[in-house]
């Protein structure tokens, strides 16, 4: 009897297994920042088309040497590849979507979202450079709010992230001694402040820590109700961050001018662009061992260009502009090829 | 003892009813078990030789000054351990000056001095202390622990040693945020307690009960009996045990990476954040391509040599014990 039962169960497994094998399943690894999106699109086109992602979320770095090795159907990644390094990988680079990272604080006798600051400013907080906060030059932009006479303790992200490379990004552009001094990547040296890990870290020693600033990817922010900063954008209007600033941003970015898109969204013109805005990109082969697998990937990315804006809005993620979408699928379709040099994926 | 024999009487008299297995499963098995013990061999020094190999370019490149150096810049490929390596001495050392004290004071009591109804519940508490994962104690210092520190002790400590000398650089926190070296250290503390307590209370409870009574027969006190006769006798095991605790101390990661601070910095305050050697894996090692890789491994191949020695050390004192 045992064993009848035994059968069966095995039997059921068997089957089980062989059905989810019909519909494909697609693997990723790589950037944590846009797992939260990716899960929840996975979900809703598992739904649809009972095709699963398995997505491991192993940092940027960590997806770039998955698929480097080709152990995964694509890799994702925050900090864009450059030119050469997509020529020699063979590899070919688009956006998937697109977040923010915002300025929070905890400042004793200012409300959430008051405290203006300007690029510069930010800069030299985290530099050291500003080290109270009645300082001259943050009470220049904040004029009508009551400042405390007390030192500010940075926050910055222990562990390496692409928020902190597009954070530092910013810094560099906005801040030549930033440029020179701790430069622009996933980890930095900090001169002042403590590091938390993860956002989940920063946000921690921010709200615990009076008188810090720190930097988190903005869903995180949001969700979390933590004060953030208003921020000076390029052309020296003050912003909050929110969709449609984010949005602002990427209208008025050149997708074209960098390989791979690999444009940075910080800095932007744009009256109201905010000027922290970066997008996350995903890299797959030009010419896959496995065209199918690849296929594959991009009929995933294609159903949630189509489908999924309304969920990254619902995650405080912004979605890509249309005609960026058909760009992108253009050059899915003229990059990625099969060894017939046939493209591996047309709608 | 009738009992005894009798279930001997009964085993042996079944005995002859199984079959015996045939001499040529004898050898199996002990190649069998031979095999599992090499395994554990060879995966150990699998694991130090991939580290070495991975971590040969960081010291080739910065030779010895990779030890002595106190930058960590990786936007320059610029790697220096020495940060790292006083944060996790530091650290460890702290954990040592609190736990060991208090974990003494747990196996004496629990030993000498506890009345046997309360005697099991303390000390299945010590062990389930133990069982806690270290992300627990990470998430409950950095969310619990460290703003109840900042309160009550970082300010108002820092308010009263500001502008002394020496202790007025040591105990100041300029930003009272309740993470640092010291709370890392007190955090450690508790983690190693359990380890340490219950070895020296297993030390305390071998020592013969001759020796203890024989000494309160002739009218010591409870104190001098723990004070001349137990800590003497137990003296190097528990050293051995301290040993241990140590081990475990400073290759701590998950909690230690939450509330030590992260940052690359030597600093005079206890209070300050900086960082050890396995936080500095841990918060690194996502993102880490080239040289900086090659960094974390070299810095991997410097905590598990610390390690090893401490280890190491612990063995031949335990051993030298038996021996005697």
């Amino acid at each position: 009897m045992k064993i009848v039962s035994y059968a069966i169960a095995a039997g059921l497994a068997v089957a089980s297994f062989t059905t989810t094998a019909s519909a494909a399943d697609i693997t990723g690894a790589g950037a944590t920042f846009p797992f939260p999106i990716y899960a929840k699109w996975a979900e809703a086109y598992n739904k649809e088309t009972s095709n699963r992602l398995n997505y491991q979320s192993i940092g940027s770095s960590g997806g770039i040497r998955q698929i480097r090795a080709k152990t995964v159907d694509f890799g994702a990644t925050d900090a864009p590849l450059k030119g050469e390094e997509l020529q020699k990988d063979g590899f070919v680079q688009f956006p998937a979507v697109m977040g923010g990272v915002v300025a929070v604080y905890n400042v004793q006798g200012v409300s959430a979202g008051q405290l203006k600051l300007t690029g510069e400013v930010l800069a030299d907080i985290f530099n050291g450079k500003i080290s109270k906060w009645n300082d001259a030059k943050i009470a220049q932009a904040n004029q009508g709010v009551t400042l405390p006479n007390a030192s500010i303790t940075p926050v910055y992200r222990s562990d390496g992230s692409g928020t902190t490379s597009v954070f530092t990004t910013y810094l560099s552009q906005v801040s030549e001694t930033w440029k020179s001094g701790p430069g622009v990547g996933a980890s930095v040296q900090w001169p002042v402040g403590q590091g938390g890990k993860g956002n989940e870290g920063v946000a921690a020693l921010v709200k615990q820590v009076p008188n810090s600033i720190g930097y988190v990817e903005y869903a995180y922010a949001k969700q979390n109700s933590i004060p953030f900063a208003q921020l000076q954008n390029k052309n020296g209007k003050f912003v909050s961050p929110e969709a449609k600033t984010f949005q602002a941003a990427a209208a008025n970015a050149d997708w074209k001018s960098a390989p791979g898109y690999g444009i940075s969204l910080t800095n932007q013109a744009g009256d109201e662009a905010w000027p922290i805005t970066a997008p996350t990109f995903i890299l797959v082969p030009k010419n896959p061992e496995k065209p199918e697998q690849v296929a594959e990937a991009l009929k995933f990315f294609d159903w949630s260009f189509k489908n999924g804006d309304k969920m990254a809005v619902e995650l405080d993620y912004v979605p890509l502009p249309a005609q960026l979408k058909d760009q992108v699928r253009a050059t899915w379709k003229s990059e990625i090829k099969n060894a017939s040099g046939q493209p591996v994926f047309t709608q | 003892m009738v009992a005894l024999s009798q279930e001997r009487l009964v085993s042996s008299a079944a005995a002859p009813a199984r079959r015996s297995p045939p001499p040529s499963f004898d050898r199996l098995f002990r190649l069998a078990s031979l095999a599992s013990a090499l395994l554990v061999l060879i995966v150990l020094l699998g694991i130090i030789g991939s580290m070495i190999y991975g971590g040969l370019p960081a010291f080739r490149e910065f030779g010895f000054g990779f030890i002595t150096s106190s930058v960590w810049n990786v936007n320059e490929d610029q790697y220096g351990a020495w940060v790292a390596i006083v944060g996790t001495l530091t650290t460890a050392l702290i954990a040592l000056v609190i736990g060991v004290p208090l974990s003494l004071g747990i196996a004496i009591f629990l030993t000498q001095l506890c009345p046997p109804w309360l005697k099991r519940p303390v000390a299945t508490t010590i062990e389930l202390l133990a069982a806690v994962p270290s992300i627990i104690y990470g998430m409950w210092g950095l969310f619990v622990f460290a703003p109840l520190f900042a309160n009550y002790v970082q300010i108002p400590v820092s308010n009263i040693v500001e502008g002394m000398p020496i202790i007025g650089t040591i105990l100041y926190a300029r930003t009272p945020s309740g993470v640092g070296i010291l709370t890392a250290g007190i955090i450690l503390a508790i983690m190693i307690i359990p380890f340490i307590a219950s070895i020296a209370r297993d030390i305390l409870d071998q020592i013969p009960s001759v020796l203890r009574e024989s000494a309160y027969g002739i009218g010591c006190t409870t104190w001098e009996v723990v004070r001349n006769v137990l800590l003497p006798q137990a003296g190097v095991s528990i050293i051995g045990a301290i040993m241990l605790g140590l081990g475990r101390a400073l290759g701590e990661t998950m909690a230690v990476t939450f509330v030590v601070g992260n940052a690359n910095r030597l600093s005079g305050s206890l209070f300050d954040p900086g960082s050890t050697i396995a936080s500095r894996i841990a918060n690194e090692f996502n993102e880490a391509i080239g040289l900086q890789l090659n960094a974390l491994m070299a810095l991997g191949c410097i905590l598990f040599l610390v390690t090893f020695t401490v280890l190491v050390l612990a063995r031949l004192l335990v051993s030298r014990v038996k021996v005697g």
